[in-house]
């Protein structure tokens, strides 16, 4: 029994949202994403109705999730998805993003990492000595903004939502990182040989999308990448939502508001830094230096055999990843 | 009832919730981070639980 009534039509609730201090039924929930949806694209020209759009998927809620939506709203958009060679995670991600794609007829493009570059993450992390989220997060730009200047896309979306968004704010404001905080927008426009990129979730919270998926029964990746585990970027969102379960509505006052106010201040500096680009030497991608990052990386970490997961994992990661593969996840 | 975790993927007993959010707060899981699940449909706060539901807990936090 429900106690609970929709704000919208009185029929009883499937969710509590304490930011709009309301309660929604499955069929106004969905009502509420869309239309958050439409004005992030609206508000800041994200897309246009006869765009090619690049979806950026990783099998998760947040990518299935934007497609989804922007399928629903008549845009016309392709996924990509990256196999980033993180053990079983990585294989479970694929089918479920083959799966949504397959269901509903839509094109997924697949690339794999080691397969056409000759190495995985979990490698890269071992050999650089770095994060695995560093050399990650380095592979899918360069990939995502090559297949969609390659596919001839319009633009690349990405399923980053107003958790991811304010978590990075947060990160990027404890170290008063000006730079960093000057490029954290919702939309790149295209220039010098990027892709336009766009984040049509930044007004929804995770919690939304993975709301939006259950009742729009889309199975997904639920379980956390194992490389991710005990990240600061986990520990940022924490503490976010212990301020938001204090004070509803925080999370989206502090990123929005960062939007709407502080970056147009901080416009003119991203325009400073954006400048002095020449064409990678090898593949031609723009680059400050001679060789693009993707490039260097690639030409240090190729032809290393593969490292399992475990062994760049942290004590804490690590003994959260046995645990779950001993159960069978 | 039966509640199903994950992260790791796990099953515990728990008894005197009443509610989601009396679950939510026995677990010590901040209800901003977690949905609740029965028979595939979601469930509210205020939502009333029974001694023989089973209830799956979902994190809803990523990192990457």
């Amino acid at each position: 029994m429900t106690y609970s009534k929709c704000r919208v039509c009185r029929q009883p609730a499937i969710i509590d949202l304490p930011r709009h201090n309301a309660n929604f039924c499955a069929e106004h929930l969905l009502q509420l994403c869309r239309r958050q949806v439409e004005k992030a694209i609206h508000d800041h020209e994200m897309l246009a109705t006869d765009d090619k759009i690049l979806v950026a998927v990783s099998g998760g809620k947040d990518s299935l999730a934007v497609w989804d939506i922007l399928i629903e709203l008549g845009y016309q958009a392709d996924g990509l998805y990256i196999g980033l060679g993180i053990g079983e995670y990585s294989d479970v991600s694929l089918d479920y993003a083959q799966t949504f794609a397959d269901e509903r007829g839509l094109q997924l493009i697949t690339i794999d990492l080691r397969g056409e570059y000759g190495y995985d993450v979990p490698t890269a992390a071992k050999v650089t000595k770095r994060v695995p989220c560093s050399a990650c997060g380095l592979s899918k730009r360069h990939l995502f903004d090559k297949a969609a200047l390659d596919g001839g896309y319009d633009v690349v979306v990405t399923g980053h939502n107003l958790d991811d968004e304010a978590a990075v704010l947060f990160g990027n404001t404890l170290r008063w990182d000006i730079e960093y905080l000057a490029r954290q927008y919702p939309v790149l426009p295209a220039r010098d040989g990027f892709p336009k990129k766009v984040k049509p979730l930044i007004r929804l919270t995770e919690r939304e999308m993975a709301a939006w998926c259950i009742v729009r029964g889309i199975d997904y990746q639920v379980e956390e990448c194992p490389m991710a585990l005990g990240n600061k970027h986990l520990a940022y969102k924490a503490a976010l939502n212990a301020i938001e379960r204090q004070s509803p509505g925080s999370k989206s006052a502090f990123y929005l508001n960062f939007v709407d106010k502080m970056a147009p201040l901080l416009a003119g500096l991203n325009q400073a830094a954006a400048g002095d680009l020449r064409d990678c030497e090898t593949c031609g991608a723009p680059t400050t230096g001679e060789v693009c990052a993707f490039c260097r990386l690639q030409e240090r970490v190729s032809g290393n055999h593969p490292v399992p997961v475990e062994l760049v994992l942290n004590k804490k990661a690590r003994k959260a990843y046995l645990a779950a593969q001993a159960v069978g996840e | 009832m039966i509640v199903r975790l994950r992260q790791p993927k796990r099953e515990i007993t728990v008894d005197g919730a009443h509610t989601v959010n009396q679950l939510l707060d026995q677990l010590d899981l901040n209800r901003e981070s977690f949905l609740v699940i029965r028979n595939g449909t979601l469930v509210p706060g205020d939502g009333r639980l029974q001694p023989d539901d089973t209830i799956e807990v979902r994190p809803v936090i990523s990192g990457g």
